[in-house]
């Protein structure tokens, strides 16, 4: 398609003009409408391609004058398209962690991640989601003669929350990129194992994307599908179903239709339950407040290693606050955010993982869940 | 507690200026949220301890520019879904975030944090007068419910005068 500068000398090219934008439906930049086009002033008229020749002609055949303002008007939207969705490469080389990765994007990049960490990374199957995608987590595991303790850390059980699972593929390239030279990373995998599940809430994840950007839950349909989404985050088995939720499928804080009810859930729980033993640490990343919160949501009393539990947060927080001067609270649910039930966090406590911990990521509500790309690395920097 | 009335917080604030995060002010207010009936706005009392930044310039430079475009302004999506913002937008967002301030304070209670989440439409409506009109769609996100909530807001502004919200 071109754009084309027009400029009409008599009236008769005047009318000539008209004549042409109505009847080859010619989308007038300026002026906006074939009527407004007068003798002397500037005509700008972007002409589809197939059209090129015929206008051409047909502006040659009464002498008016014209010049091709826009020769390519693709080349120029392409050019003009933020870079944000242009020109990835998929390999972990050229991969751009400083930006929002469509699914698709995050599912090559585990691949090629597994690929070029063989010795290091494994990705494994997890269960499936509603829509039946698989969901994958990726082991980082340095080989040794003895049994490593676990820790488990998924992003992404909020759709809108984009700042979580940029966080887990930039955690994973961290640790990849430096476990030999940095003595903290090196002795910290020597002794345990991380587990990393990138995306947890896939369709809702890909729904955010592609419909609506501030979606929460998963993807379940309800109620003859007119209704759609269950909050994850409130479909656990911990106290399910008993304050700080919905029973109706609308809200965004709908639990289910009992616990355990939405495949994703069960997927996660199936394989934390299995593994419990062996789990020093659950962790689960969100967005937004800056907070790093304990358990538990359903109730004020508090758990039995409440204070372990506080004081490894605050030296979290601490550090955190250490990078760039982030404030982050710390604290349980109940007391300094809102009641909720049925959350990861509470249930992987309640099965016995003595460290359990949700992280709100940044900010605190300037953005909210449209945090600027240009913020993915600080946040990511301090959350190490 | 003030029986028969309400619940009275006292705080203690220090506001920063968000332009200039070095700049802040302390204040002190008093917050009254009504017994019983939701309908009613809290009381809010608010003293500032120092002088907020003179913003004439910027003001002026932003009036007259709106002022002078041919069209009205339209736009959507702001910030958009990468949380980017053309920086000519900035102060029609600021000017938002101004407004669903006392949008929200009107819609308050104890039990509700509301941020201002979108910009989904803004359009700017003409004025014979000197004020500046725009018609907002926004969404504000309720933390307790996690609801996100459309709201459309009419916005007056003059650099002399200030903001008017209708809703």
């Amino acid at each position: 398609d071109q754009v084309f500068h027009i400029v009409p000398e008599t009236f008769q090219q005047v009318q000539h003009l008209q004549h042409l934008c109505s009847t080859l439906l010619l989308d007038l930049w300026k002026p906006q409408l074939p009527e407004d086009i007068w003798a002397g002033e500037d005509v700008h008229t972007r002409v589809p391609a197939s059209l090129v020749k015929e206008v051409k002609d047909s502006l040659d055949h009464h002498m008016i004058s014209y010049k091709v303002l826009i020769p390519d008007v693709q080349e120029l939207v392409d050019q003009s398209m933020p870079k944000e969705r242009n020109s990835h490469r998929q390999v972990p080389e050229g991969y751009v962690y400083t930006q929002y990765h469509p699914m698709e994007e995050i599912y090559q990049w585990m691949t090629q991640i597994q690929k070029s960490n063989s010795e290091l990374v494994t990705q494994h199957y997890l269960g499936k989601t509603v829509e039946n995608r698989t969901m994958y987590y990726l082991q980082i595991s340095q080989p040794s003669d003895k049994t490593k303790k676990i820790v488990w850390m998924d992003c992404g059980i909020h759709a809108r929350e984009w700042i979580s699972p940029a966080f887990c593929q930039w955690f994973v390239k961290e640790i990849l990129q430096n476990y030999k030279s940095d003595p903290t990373i090196s002795r910290f995998l020597q002794n345990l194992d991380l587990y990393v599940l990138p995306v947890l809430n896939i369709d809702g994840y890909i729904y955010s994307w592609e419909k609506d950007r501030l979606w929460r839950k998963n993807r379940s349909p309800h109620m003859n599908g007119t209704c759609y989404g269950t909050d994850l985050n409130r479909n656990f088995n911990s106290s399910w179903g008993s304050i700080g939720v919905s029973y109706n499928c609308s809200s965004e804080i709908f639990c289910g239709s009992g616990p355990e009810s939405e495949p994703e859930t069960r997927a996660v729980a199936q394989f934390i339950e299995s593994r419990k033993s062996d789990i020093l640490c659950y962790l689960t990343i969100h967005s937004y407040g800056q907070y790093i919160l304990t358990p538990y949501g359903s109730t004020t009393k508090p758990p039995s290693n409440s204070e372990e539990l506080m004081h490894v947060a605050e030296k979290a927080a601490a550090a955190l606050m250490g990078k760039y001067g982030t404030s982050y609270k710390v604290g349980s649910t109940s007391l300094i955010l809102y009641n909720n039930s049925g959350s990861s966090r509470d249930w992987a406590h309640m099965i016995g993982i003595p460290l359990s911990y949700t992280f709100e990521l940044r900010d605190k509500g300037t953005h909210g869940f449209l945090l600027p790309s240009y913020q993915i690395q600080p946040t990511c920097e301090e959350t190490m | 507690d003030i029986d028969g009335v309400g619940r009275k917080y006292y705080l203690e604030l220090v506001l920063e200026d968000v332009l200039d995060k070095d700049s802040t002010v302390n204040c002190t207010a008093e917050v009254l949220y009504h017994l019983g009936n939701n309908n009613i706005a809290p009381d809010v009392q608010v003293t500032l301890e120092g002088e907020l930044k003179n913003t004439d310039e910027a003001d002026n430079i932003f009036y007259h520019r709106i002022k002078s475009l041919e069209k009205e302004l339209v736009a959507e999506n702001i910030p958009d879904s990468y949380g980017n913002v053309p920086p000519e937008m900035e102060p029609i967002r600021l000017l938002a975030w101004v407004a669903s301030g006392y949008v929200i304070w009107q819609n308050s209670t104890e039990n509700t944090k509301f941020q201002l989440a979108q910009i989904k439409h803004v359009k700017q409506v003409k004025r014979s007068d000197e004020y500046l009109e725009f018609d907002y769609m926004i969404l504000l996100h309720e933390m307790v419910s996690q609801e996100i909530i459309p709201w459309q807001m009419t916005v007056l502004w003059h650099p002399q005068h200030g903001v008017k919200v209708t809703q």
